[in-house]
């Protein structure tokens, strides 16, 4: 019995032994078999286009290799709405006017300009080519700006041109575009007429979707203009010469460039990544990979470790609670609304709950980067501020229960987008508001459209929402809540409001319109249309040897326009 | 069996069909609106635009067009990214999702086949041990933190070497295509296992192995012919499936390790409403999982004879 036992085992173990070389070999030719498989799927994918491997800074070439948040639906200026489109168009076009390394408004296609109470003029510089060789004329704006506020065109930003004569009333459908108030008077002096007087409009043309767009060739691309690197013109400091969809891009220096000068240092810009996956990019980044990468605070910690340069830039957005002022809404009652501004502190949640170090406590419509009439517009208008009182906020809640006639408060719905951050801070909001004035609300989280859909119908009580600036100027905050901004998805409605608004947008005289924005945070606060939570911010890192980077609060995200390589330290 | 592939491609094209239809009604009901965006729009501007994707149609009409145009293969135009057909999107970017999805299986089926293999001969001692536990991390730990996990692997190793040994990410060389395979292959690579494991073991104890081994067949002889062949029949028939899966299921991978390929589309579609690129999508990969399925349903009778009889 025993030594039956044993046999079995012995042959058993013989067969394994056996057994386990057979598989042995089979492993071998599945090894080679594979290799085989990967050369070739190697080759397949050459064809699909290529990363490269060049590193962050290419010493030798001068060039440096970046990864970008998403792949631009298009490069058509006049229609683009999304951030990635505007770092690359910053980049292969420019404008009449551009703004400096300081952010100072400076020449670009115009060489000097007037702004007058009914119009301006720009005279066009002799030099600015566009790629092909041929020179940027005025009827090359024109042929822009008609585009744009034609309502064929649908473009979405067409309402940034609607201080232009005539440009609303087109792009609603009761003119045709040949009325725009815009001529070429010669090849290089434009004339603008003004729909009411518009003493920002310098500041409005540096913006992309005023960017020029020459006729013969929109023409010739039957209506596939900006969808790939042949369909374009471009008369910026880069040229885009390969475009693989959802992959790479290659911008290279523009010798046709008028200012190569002063703008456009490296020779090749490649932005061979394309992930919004941040832990992705930090990974890429420490591998050496890209020049540079934005951190969100768990990843301080290792930025730190690294012992990177940390820098900090305010993204120019604002974020706020937006109450509902519609007829049947209990946000409606400016009590409640004075009750919840008293019962919150926006300290608080940026230091103690989302502890992202970059963000600053809102305190105003109006962020801290604006420029009043000559220094920081909170700076010479400081916003009217209410201390955290709850014994207060609760007398107001009292007074608008009575007012509304109610017994007690319903449910209430705080509709949010479904970021970590945005849901962060709701919840604070809910848990505080439930603490210091028992109110209870319910969190509607909801995708980005969604959220907007929801906004537009008004189906909510509490709204947490924000703004981003198009233009360097308080205007591009300031008329955010008139009654006829197709924005303001709270339907909040006062002939004061509106008043200061249309002084704020046509007043010449800069100390006056100044002091109308003043009225307008001094009305948002009194009146409770908002809820400042945060200003957004910014932390990243460059790599050390990439000088005059710059990450921007108005205009493209990310600007390389200035960027040189510096190896000396 | 003519018949019979014909009987099943039939079949096909209904699912197909009855795909295409559940998408379309699921994203007409599905709440918001694609069109909306940050910046308000005037009535005009939303009605072209409506009138540019056909939205301004009763929604019976536009599901007769979105067929018609299906039929003969055109997708229309995306949402988001404006001048671009679905057709080139899928055109483009399916080939990257489909090269790193075949590497993927394939790394999976091997693997599979062989730790499958190795275990059961092996069973209950230390390479079986090892190999199952690996194999029950790799089922359970989702792919988005083993993709993170290697990425972060990678760094420190060309940190080590000095030099980039693995891109950490990226797309076009064998060295961007490796890790990432390896960590789409992953879960199927252990399911294979497990799979070929239960079914080796099963075969081990049969009465024709026990036959083969009595007669004086040699033992390698046995382990090829009747024991190797009879468990990997279980294991084709899940790979059809786990093609179509690994292919189609990519998304985590391509993002993290920023490879152009479709998944990213697909899900973004989704989050953005983007109505053409989700429907053309979707039922681009419904047709690849149907036609997958298919395919191994036929081979199968190849290579199993018994299959083939019934």
């Amino acid at each position: 019995m025993n030594e039956a036992s044993t046999t079995a085992i012995t042959t058993d173990d013989r067969f394994t032994s056996s057994a386990g070389k057979q598989l042995g070999i089979y492993a071998l030719y599945a090894l080679l078999a594979l290799s085989a498989l990967i050369y070739m799927l190697a080759v397949a994918a050459g064809s699909t286009g290529s990363t490269g491997a060049s590193g962050a800074i290419d010493v030798v070439n001068n060039a440096i290799t970046i990864a970008l948040r998403e792949e631009p639906p298009q490069l058509d200026a006049n229609r683009a709405t999304d951030a990635s489109s505007h770092v690359v168009l910053a980049h292969v076009m420019e404008g009449l006017l551009g703004y400096d390394f300081d952010n100072h408004l400076v020449p670009g296609v115009a060489e000097r300009w007037e702004i007058r109470e009914d119009g301006a003029t720009f005279w066009l510089r002799e030099d600015s080519l566009w790629s092909d060789g041929v020179p940027v004329t005025a009827a090359d704006f024109v042929f822009s700006w008609r585009r744009v506020v034609n309502p064929d065109t649908a473009s979405q930003y067409a309402f940034i041109l609607y201080p232009i004569k005539n440009a609303e009333a087109i792009n609603n459908g009761q003119l045709p575009a040949q009325t725009l108030g815009v001529t070429a008077v010669s090849e290089r002096v434009l004339e603008v007429e003004f729909e009411r007087p518009t003493p920002y409009f310098d500041k409005l043309v540096a913006y992309l979707t005023y960017y020029p767009v020459r006729e013969d060739f929109f023409n010739s691309t039957n209506g596939r203009y900006g969808a790939d690197t042949d369909m374009m013109l471009y008369n910026g400091a880069y040229l885009l010469t390969e475009w693989v969809h959802g992959s790479t891009m290659r911008w290279v220096k523009n010798p046709n460039y008028w200012n190569k000068e002063n703008k456009g240092y490296l020779d090749e810009i490649r932005t061979a990544y394309i992930t919004q996956d941040v832990n992705a990019k930090l990974n890429m980044f420490k591998d050496g990979q890209i020049a540079d990468t934005h951190l969100l605070s768990p990843m301080l910690p290792t930025a730190m470790e690294q012992r990177w340069q940390i820098d900090r830039s305010m993204d120019g957005s604002v974020f706020y609670l937006e109450f509902n002022h519609r007829e049947d809404r209990i946000s409606r009652n400016k009590n409640f609304r004075r009750a919840l501004q008293l019962a919150q502190d926006s300290t608080e949640l940026v230091y103690k709950v989302l502890k992202e170090p970059s963000y600053l406590p809102g305190v105003s419509l109006f962020p801290a980067w604006l420029t009043g009439v000559s220094e920081s517009f909170q700076k010479e208008y400081p916003p009217p501020m209410s201390k955290l009182d709850v014994q207060q906020a609760r007398e107001h809640l009292e007074l608008a229960r009575r007012e509304l006639g109610i017994d007690k408060f319903p449910p209430l719905m705080l509709l949010t987008g479904d970021t970590p951050i945005s849901l962060l801070a709701a919840e604070y909001y809910q848990q505080l508001f439930q603490k210091n004035l028992g109110l209870e609300f319910r969190i509607d989280a909801q995708i980005f459209k969604q959220r907007l859909d929801k906004m537009r119908a008004g189906e909510f009580d509490l709204v947490l929402s924000g703004w981003g600036p198009d233009y360097n100027d308080v205007l591009t905050y300031g008329d955010l809540f008139s009654s006829w901004n197709l924005q303001n998805r709270g339907r909040y409605n006062s002939p004061e409001m509106d008043l200061w608004i249309r002084v704020a947008q046509s007043e010449l005289d800069p100390q006056k319109r100044m002091d109308a924005f003043g009225e307008i945070q001094r009305l948002l606060h009194e009146d409770v249309v908002i809820l400042p939570m945060y200003e957004r911010g910014f932390s990243f890192v460059v790599d050390s040897r990439l000088k005059n980077f710059r990450r921007r609060s108005v205009g493209p995200e990310v600007d390389y326009n200035y960027a040189y390589i510096d190896v000396t330290n | 069996m003519l018949l019979y592939t014909i009987k099943r491609l039939l079949q096909g094209i209904i699912t197909v069909w009855f795909i295409a239809t559940a998408t379309f009604f699921a994203m007409h009901n599905v709440p918001g609106d694609p069109l909306i965006n940050d910046r308000a729009m005037t009535a005009t501007t939303r009605a072209n635009l409506e009138a540019k994707y056909g939205l301004d149609q009763p929604v019976v009409t536009q599901y007769v067009i979105y067929l018609r145009n299906l039929v003969q293969g055109d997708f229309g135009i995306s949402f988001t990214q404006e001048n671009r057909e679905v057709n080139d999107i899928i055109r483009e970017h399916f080939p990257v999702s489909a090269i790193l999805g075949i590497l993927a299986v394939m790394f999976a089926t091997v693997g599979g086949v062989l730790f499958g293999a190795l275990t059961a001969i092996y069973r209950n001692r230390l390479p079986d041990y090892v190999i199952m536990f690996v194999v029950i991390l790799s089922i359970s730990v989702p792919s988005f933190v083993i993709a993170a996990l290697s990425q972060l692997s990678l760094v420190s190793l060309n940190n080590v070497v000095g030099r980039t040994v693995l891109p950490v990410a990226g797309w076009g060389t064998i060295q961007h295509m490796l890790v990432p395979a390896m960590v789409l292959g992953l879960g199927t690579m252990a399911y294979l296992t497990r799979l070929m494991r239960s079914s080796m073991l099963e075969i081990i104890s049969s009465d024709f192995v026990r036959t083969a081994k009595s007669k004086g067949v040699p033992p390698a002889r046995i382990f090829a012919r009747h024991q190797l062949r009879n468990a990997i029949m279980p294991v084709i028939t899940v790979l059809g499936p786990a093609i179509a899966a690994i292919t189609t299921g990519g998304f985590v991978v391509e993002l993290v390790f920023a490879i152009p390929g479709l998944g990213r589309y697909f899900v973004q579609a989704v989050q953005q409403l983007d109505y053409t690129v989700i429907m053309g999508t979707t039922v681009f990969y419904g047709a690849f999982l149907v036609f997958m399925v298919i395919v191994v349903d036929v081979l199968y009778g190849f290579i199993d004879p018994r299959v083939r009889m019934e």
